[in-house]
């Protein structure tokens, strides 16, 4: 029997597994990846009480890519074997990988009732607003208009925002980061990590082969500071470049948001919005706002935790148990009437 | 039941009959089901043998008084031993005009009807389809009638309870029930101790209910009948000693899997989405949180598949159930638990498909999709249990394979074995054998596709074993090493040892056992599931007649026991009775090319014994 040593400090290396990466060269899940690795050393659980989870898409081969557990399961129903997991095993810090086909297409109805149940899972939903692994049909996520293998002439569906699906769906942590924010996304990570109960993270993954540059509009550097606002709780809701930022605040009059240009028109910074992590209205709000009008909101979201579903199943078991003490079987198969033959 | 419920009308005092078939009928919201239930369990106290069919229809509230809205309950029960719920009732009780349309054509000629003629009002009858009054019009100049005001009585029985009219006339089915105990001589005692307790916080209606039962009964005691109603008594059937209970299958089912994952030592995470007939399971679980069951009540047939997998996966044993349209959904994700090989027990309890069907009317045609139905070569082990008890031994048997072979294994039951009751010599619990589970926590050597060299079960490694992480999915994987393949021979081999695993599987099962009869010659009945007792009674009333036929009956769908072909090719002539067009038989046919003749009943109700005796008889010449 060999003795198994668990090393007191893991480094992001210590997490690759040693199976080959086969993703396309230049493919965002690289990036996330990395992210993931250097997430786990800072989060320092042990290797063996981690659990990844996917369904079915190039992002959900990530689990063999983990020198964790990893279960690679069907498509789109990670969400309810993780939550199997967590029922048989509260202890273990489960994540969850999916894309935006497997996460709201196919398992759009899972990804619906395992935030609604606030199971303790980090959820990592990888929007590349397009189906990669079946060769770049239009997905879920994808903008009216995308021109793809089964929309030849545009697509005409309306696409679903994740985040914003994730809060409808009563999601207590909901978060947004970018493939190659090397520092932005494993502080989100940690942050996700840290909720106990479902926390959700869309990262927005560039598939290089299918739908190179679709962020581009709020990720590409030249545009970054004016197309995207970082969250922190308890901070005003600024961006822009140094002299030249510009905030968020309710728009007089009604219920909306507007962009406002800092010192024009008398406009301080106690007339911005302050984010509150815990406040949802807000939240479905900054969820809604896009470029070129906003930009894009990046960071947490929302944060307001409540117990986690796996607690509450063990609680009533406790309770069970307490209430009926010494669970004896054969009193069981004896309940009701019985009767004794000769 | 063979036609012996030799009733006579005329000759007191009490006259002694072998076994009767009593069957209770009237609107769904008569309270049918409850009556038939007491019925059971104070009979099965008077030491009879028995056995139940509850037939109810699927509309939750009928509207009133309409023939689809009847709800029956038919009891076997006698002092020999009683193989199935009866063909045909020797006792009607209609309390409706409905229920009397509906079931009057199964009576036996010569058979009592008992009938409400409060529920026979003129529209009532219309309602039903009669144009004249059947009491009167040669209707039931076949029966021994008895025609009381059941209403009118029991608003006279329970007029000082306070009960608003509709209330009071709600206890009519204790009221027959009454009737009925001082016709075989029950005792009302445990009905009157279960409905104060049933009824604890609201003691008027326990007291309305208990008043009806004694005045139904009284009745009986004292009344004068137009021809005379002569009470009857049925001696006790011969037990083997010990303590007995009844049971109906969802709760042995249900028992079977806290029994099973305490005998291999594991936990039991129930995961499930409601269906009709396979809810009781879901339902009997739930109240046994203390025992630490975990039950999910998920989204869905795939989540909740799914989510028993991914606890398999975690070191619990995952168990799901559903039934005909819930099975269809649980297929993709049955060829996950299969490819990554972890243990996982499914119960089907079977209805009248196809798509829908009949949701509560009960049939065997998922054999197919429970052998073969998936993509792929995808192998697992499927049994099926024969009756409600059986339930209890099929599901334990099923946790032990399931975990020793790290395989999915389908429990096949059905409507009639979910519903029905029958009574169950309480197994001692100690004398069972445990099959402990032994995870795998040694790192030398590790790979999760690591197999036992004698079962070809792989390792259970699971999450939380330091030095044993590992990647498991759906996609191939190396013989070898576990890892992703997509080597054509290695595919081949896995392939191979997924199917060689499982057909491995019949060295570990009893060989195939004769039921009753010759271990070969002319005729053999072969049969599985449900339709065990209808043969057994058929086979055995046509062995008493003299003829050599045999009775085999399977608990093992897949794999086949060893011995089976042999057995098969000893006889001339192989009957295969099935709720279904054939399935076992295709697949008897197929593996033993016998020349099997299948008998098909897909009527929503168990077979009738007549039939089975006419097709035996059929094939012996006469
Ligand atoms: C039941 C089922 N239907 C369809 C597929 C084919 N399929 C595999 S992945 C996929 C879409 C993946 O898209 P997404 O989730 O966005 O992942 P990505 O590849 O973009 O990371 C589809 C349709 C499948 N594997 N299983
Ligand atoms: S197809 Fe797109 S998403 Fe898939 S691996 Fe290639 S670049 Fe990445
Ligand atoms: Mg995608």
């Amino acid at each position: 029997m060999t003795v198994v040593t668990v090393p007191d400090t893991m480094t992001p290396k210590d997490f690759a597994s040693d199976q080959e990466v086969r993703w396309c060269p230049g493919c965002g899940d690289y990036a996330i990846l990395k992210a993931v690795y250097k997430t786990l050393a800072d989060v320092a659980v042990p290797r063996s009480d981690v659990v990844f989870v996917s369904g079915i898409g190039c992002s959900s081969r990530f689990p063999y890519h983990v020198s964790s557990y990893g279960f690679h399961t069907i498509h789109g129903r990670a969400p309810a074997v993780a939550t199997g997991i967590k029922l048989a095993n509260p202890d273990l810090s489960v994540w969850v990988v999916t894309g935006d086909g497997d996460g709201l297409s196919i398992g759009g109805n899972h990804m619906l009732h395992v935030l609604r149940r606030n199971v303790d899972l980090q959820i990592l939903l990888f929007n590349n607003e397009i189906y990669g692994l079946t060769k770049g049909q239009f997905s879920p996520t994808s903008r009216v208009g995308t021109v793809s293998p089964s929309t030849p002439m545009g697509s005409i569906d309306n696409p679903v925002s994740p985040v914003a699906f994730a809060l409808g769906s009563g999601a207590r942590f909901a978060a947004r980061s970018v493939d190659t924010m090397q520092r932005h996304l494993p502080m989100v990570l940690k942050r996700a990590h840290e909720h106990r109960g479902a926390s959700f993270v869309e990262i927005f993954q560039n598939c290089i082969v299918y739908n190179d540059g679709i962020f581009d509009d709020f990720t590409d550097k030249e545009v970054a500071d004016d197309n995207q606002i970082h969250l922190e709780h308890a901070k005003p809701l600024i961006f822009g470049k140094e002299g030249e930022e510009r905030g968020i605040r309710l728009k007089p009059g009604v219920i909306e948001l507007e962009v406002v240009r800092l010192g024009e028109g008398g406009i301080g910074v106690e007339d911005l919005l302050v984010h509150d992590e815990t406040n949802r209205s807000l939240a479905v709000m900054l969820a809604a706002m896009a470029p070129p009008e906003f930009p894009m909101a990046l960071g947490v979201l929302y944060c307001d935790p409540a117990p986690g579903y796996e607690t509450l199943v063990r609680d009533q078991i406790e309770e069970a148990k307490a209430r009926t003490p010494n669970g004896d079987l054969n009193a069981l198969l004896r309940e009701g009437y019985t009767w004794t033959v000769g | 039941m063979a036609g012996n419920a030799a009733i006579d009308l005329t000759s007191p005092p009490r006259q002694e009959v072998e076994s009767v078939v009593i069957r209770f009928s009237g609107d769904s919201g008569d309270g049918i089901q409850m009556t038939g239930g007491r019925f059971t369990d104070t009979t099965a106290l008077a030491g009879n043998d028995l056995a139940t069919f509850p037939d109810f229809p699927a509309e939750i509230r009928a509207p009133a008084g309409t023939t689809y809205g009847v709800s029956a309950f038919q009891i076997n029960f006698g002092a020999r031993d009683i193989k199935t719920s009866g063909d045909a009732p020797d006792i009607l009780i209609a309390l409706n005009a409905a229920a009397l349309a509906v079931e009057i054509p199964d009576l036996k000629p010569g058979g009592v009807v008992i009938v409400n003629t409060g529920g026979l009002t003129e529209k009532n009858l219309r309602k039903a389809g009669f144009e004249g009054n059947p009491l009167e019009d040669g209707t039931l100049s076949n029966f021994r009638v008895i025609a009381i005001d059941i209403s009118k009585l029991t608003m006279e029985a329970v007029k000082n309870s306070g009960l608003k009219r509709k209330d009071a006339l709600r206890c009519k089915n204790l009221y027959t029930l009454g009737l009925v105990y001082w016709m075989y001589d029950r005792d009302r005692q445990p009905t009157i101790d279960w409905l104060n307790k049933r009824f604890a916080s609201h003691p008027e209606l326990a007291a309305a209910n208990v008043a009806a039962l004694n005045a139904g009964h009284a009745f009986g005691e004292t009344a004068e009948m137009a021809d005379g109603i002569t009470p009857y008594t049925v001696a006790p059937s011969h037990f083997a000693p010990g303590e007995y209970r009844t049971v109906h299958g969802a709760e042995a089912t249900a028992w079977g899997l806290i029994v099973g994952t305490h005998l291999a030592g594991v936990d039991l995470v129930f995961s499930s989405y409601p269906i009709t007939p396979a809810s009781g399971v879901l339902h009997a679980l739930a109240r046994l949180k203390h025992f630490g069951v975990i039950t999910f009540q998920a989204e869905d047939e795939i989540a909740a598949i799914c989510a028993a997998i991914g606890a398999s996966f975690a070191g619990s044993l995952g168990v799901t159930s559903s039934s005909g349209p819930g099975m269809a959904l649980k297929t993709e994700a049955l060829g996950l638990a299969i490819s990554a090989e972890l243990p996982l027990v499914v119960i089907n309890s079977q209805r009248a498909g196809p798509s829908t069907g009949m949701p509560t009317k009960t049939e065997q045609s998922d054999l197919f999709q429970a052998v073969f139905g998936r993509n792929g070569d995808s192998p697992l082990a499927v049994l099926a249990a024969r009756s409600p008890s059986d339930c209890f031994e099929v599901v334990i048997e099923a946790v032990r394979i399931a975990t020793k072979y790290m395989t999915p294994v389908i429990v096949l039951t059905d409507t009639y074995i979910a519903n029905a009751a029958e009574p169950w010599l309480i197994p001692d619990l100690d004398r069972l054998t445990p099959f402990p589970v032994e995870f795998r926590t040694d790192p030398e050597g590790f790979h999760p596709y690591l197999r036992d060299e004698r079962t070809l079960g792989r390792a259970w490694a699971v999450p939380g074993t330091p030095g044993l992480e590992h990647r498991i999915g759906a996609l191939e994987k190396d013989y070898d090493t576990g890892n992703i393949s997509y080597d054509p021979a290695n595919h081949q081999r896995m392939t191979d040892a997924r199917g060689a695993k499982i057909s491995g599987i019949a060295d570990d099962i009893p060989l195939q056992a004769v039921e009753v009869g010759e271990e070969s010659g002319r005729l053999c009945v072969v049969g599985w599931g449900s339709t065990y007792g209808p043969i057994a009674r058929a086979v055995g009333n046509l062995r008493e007649e003299g003829h050599l036929v045999s009775h085999i009956h399977l608990r093992h769908i897949w794999p086949l026991p060893r011995n089976l072909v042999r057995l098969l090719r000893g006889f001339d002539k192989i009957l295969v009775p099935e709720m279904n067009t054939g399935q076992l038989l295709t697949l008897l046919r197929a593996e033993a090319l016998v020349p099997a003749e299948g008998l098909s009943s897909v009527t929503g109700k168990p077979f009738r014994i007549s039939a089975i005796e006419e097709a035996i008889r059929l094939r012996l010449g006469g």
